[in-house]
């Protein structure tokens, strides 16, 4: 124990007191909230502002996905910026580090160095007719990881130039910070935006579930709460958690079969170059065809039913709903030992009630990258634009010989007709 | 156990290609491989949960911290090797001329420092000057030359490695490619007087090694310089004591990250592009309607590169 705090002593992170603690979150409820809530006690009015501002961010995300794919993508772009930076300020309060050279800026080139490099590799290749027509575009996407490096390399340059004598370790935590929260919050950002070129559903199904299970776990508990689940958390409790799990794979299930009969959510999101916007058109795909399962007999005499029509994705979302109750709460946990860590309540106070944009999106992380693995795993293969943009820059001869072996295999596979001459 | 499981995703993803068709004849690799992705993630998330469920309550924020460490040692330490892994595959002399070079300019940088050093170069690492740096680059350029001359001519530098499925091996037999065949290059009008020849017979990979041992040289040291302000930003003379009189293994290899990452990049930007027969597996697991759409586009591209002629028909 003496060691410890003397090795702890040296590297200046004593005990977890000595972090100073931030002064408390301004409050920015709007005034008319206020006004109208004048009258209750702080209890319930606290519950009438979560309750509407979750009813106001519900609306608006109803209103973007009407408005479509762009218009998703930008917020998705605006969610991780704002997550982004709110992690980084509590960085720079815990460091003290506000004055450090260059260091803000620093930070925001990382950023912009990080989506450069992400926009470019996966977002570029379904734009690859566009990219195609234009000279400037086509350069910049053939030595698009060179250049990417490049930019990066000249921030590692400037950071290296600009550490100051009594500052370095500061600096060094700055920049590992910097590299941790660019890893957390743009790769996953990311992922979120590939799963949705997929198709909306699988970029609506997998928050909504996590959305689901944070609201229904905190009914459940509120009314059934007794055992507590971890010590990290204390307000949750295993009824919750097992309640929320049941409701929000029911909800997955529900909610799935409402949307797999649209085309607009289920069709994969191209980019269509004459018309120079985003379209959702396409044959379903098996998973959004109704098929007839058999009930195995267990449940027959529970439901009454021999056999039931369900579309195959319906399956898909057990999965996912249940990764989404199961794992996705403990990115929450992940979250909350951060907040205590660093002796935060909040990440932020940018909205009234809830906190930060990071205090909703902590459980929707884990989430991401387990849709994305869970599509490249088990239902598609490789993204064909990606391999049409390689095709594309092969030699000459390459491509030929590449177009000769294509062609037999699609005549013998019976895909294409043999050609009448030649 | 991180390292383990960012190991395993590596060595999965990269490896496999290599050894394709010893994995599709065994059945339990096979399925290894198909559900690559998917098997990593889950072992990284076990390791997640498990740190989640180990946080204690008066250690918090040194948890995070270790947390934090670890990630960004990973990032750093993991993914380098993985790529010198993969320069390695394209060919030893894109493994040994890089490493080279930066082993030179270290040495030379510091004989010139030591013959001829007066300026520093930054308060960072004091010893180092300027007539040291500026000496090194030049140095480094002449003995990538030279080494890219002399390794040009044997094959089992230059070819790709292989993984013979008969004799189980790995082998290094090839047509060498383009870039090792000599070449008859114009001296310009300039040097020709300093030198006295109008052209000269060189590998075009030797051009390639001027970009290899300029990077060595100039940004290279950067990674020296990181490493000097992490080691003073700690408070430690060296990373270890393993190597008597050097210190650690990082000692010796602190310019070498940056070196891999650019060799790796650099290859897939300027020398080779796409894997054909790795293309055509991957168009082989598509569907019949994405397979369509991609057979008629390249079609589309070759008919208007004027490479298929009328005689092609749908």
């Amino acid at each position: 124990e003496v060691d410890l705090e003397e090795r702890l002593r040296e590297l200046d992170l004593r005990s977890d007191s000595d972090v100073p603690d931030v002064p408390p979150p301004t409050d920015s409820t709007p005034e008319i909230l206020k006004r109208a809530l004048s009258g209750l006690s702080a209890r319930w009015k606290n519950w009438w502002i979560r309750g509407i501002l979750t009813l106001a961010m519900i609306s608006v995300f109803f209103l973007i996905i009407y408005l479509g794919s762009f218009m998703l993508m930008l917020l998705v772009l605006s969610i991780q910026v704002k997550c982004y930076h709110e992690i980084i300020t509590i960085g720079y309060r815990v460091y003290h580090s506000y004055d450090l050279p260059w260091f803000r800026s620093l930070s925001w080139y990382f950023l912009l160095c990080v989506n450069y490099f992400f926009y470019g590799e996966t977002v570029a290749d379904y734009f690859a007719t566009f990219v195609q027509r234009r000279e400037q575009l086509q350069f910049l996407i053939r030595y698009h990881r060179f250049i990417s490096f490049a930019l990066y390399l000249t921030g590692f340059c400037m950071f290296v130039l600009s550490l100051v004598k009594k500052h370095y370790r500061l600096q060094f935590y700055m920049f590992a910070w910097t590299h941790v929260t660019l890893l957390i919050t743009v790769t996953q950002s990311h992922l979120v935006i590939q799963n949705l070129f997929e198709g909306m559903i699988w970029f609506l199904v997998p928050i909504s579930s996590v959305i689901c299970n944070d609201i229904t776990a905190y009914i459940f508990g509120f009314f059934f709460g007794r055992t507590p689940l971890i010590k990290l958390s204390p307000k949750k409790t295993w009824e919750g958690f097992i309640g929320g799990f049941f409701s929000t794979v029911v909800f997955g299930f529900i909610f799935s079969y409402f949307l797999a009969q649209h085309q607009y959510f289920v069709c994969p999101v191209e980019y269509n170059s004459e018309t120079n916007r985003f379209v959702t058109e396409c044959e379903p795909s098996e998973l959004f065809q109704m098929k007839k399962y058999s009930v195995p007999p267990l449940l027959q005499t529970v439901l009454g039913w021999e056999t039931v029509n369900m579309y195959p994705f319906q399956m898909h979302s057990i999965a996912l709903s249940t990764f989404a109750s199961l794992i996705g709460p403990f990115g929450g946990f992940f979250a909350s030992g951060f907040k205590r860590a660093f002796k935060i309540k909040d990440f932020a106070d940018t909205i009234p009630g809830h906190g930060g944009i990071m205090d909703r999106f902590d459980c929707q992380y884990l989430m991401a990258t387990f849709v994305h693995v869970y599509i490249t795993s088990f239902i598609r293969g490789p993204n064909p634009s990606k391999l049409l943009k390689q095709l594309l820059i092969l030699q000459p001869e390459q491509q030929l010989s590449v177009y000769k072996t294509l062609k037999s295999h699609l005549v013998e596979k019976g895909i294409l007709q043999p050609s009448l001459r030649g | 156990y991180f390292l383990l499981c960012v190991n395993y995703f590596f060595y999965g993803e990269t490896v496999t290609d290599y050894f394709f068709t010893l994995v599709q004849r065994e059945e339990p690799l096979r399925i290894l491989s198909k559900y690559h992705r998917f098997i990593s993630f889950a072992l990284y998330l076990t390791g997640f949960c498990m740190f989640v469920l180990s946080l204690v309550k008066k250690h918090y924020r040194l948890q995070f911290y270790m947390f934090g460490w670890t990630h960004v040692t990973l990032l750093i330490v993991v993914t380098q090797s993985h790529l010198i892994i993969h320069n390695l595959f394209e060919g030893m002399i894109w493994f040994i001329v890089p490493i080279s070079c930066v082993i030179c300019n270290d040495i030379m940088a510091y004989m010139f420092g030591f013959f001829f050093g007066r300026t520093p170069l930054i308060k960072l690492s004091p010893k180092k000057t300027w007539e040291g740096f500026i000496g090194g680059f030049f140095a480094t350029v002449l003995f990538g030359l030279l080494l890219s001359y002399v390794m040009s001519g044997y094959r089992c530098f230059t070819c790709p490695v292989e993984f013979n499925n008969d004799t189980n091996s790995f082998t290094v037999d090839c047509e060498p490619s383009e870039l090792f065949q000599l070449q008859e290059y114009n001296i310009p009008l300039v040097l020709q007087s300093v030198v006295g020849w109008k052209t000269v017979r060189m590998y075009p990979f030797q051009i390639h090694s001027i970009a290899l041992s300029t990077f060595a040289s100039l940004i290279g040291p950067f990674g020296g310089f990181f490493a000097s302000g992490f080691k003073r930003a700690f408070k430690i003379k060296d990373f270890a004591n393993t190597i008597p009189g050097h210190g650690g293994i990082m000692d010796r290899f602190d310019c070498q990250y940056l070196m891999a990452t650019f060799v790796n990049v650099y290859i897939a930007s300027f020398i080779r592009g796409p894997n054909p027969s790795k293309l055509i597996q991957q168009f082989l697991t598509l569907r019949p309607d994405q397979q369509l759409h991609i057979f008629n586009t390249l079609k589309a591209h070759l008919v208007d590169k004027g490479m298929l002629g009328s005689l092609e028909d749908a």
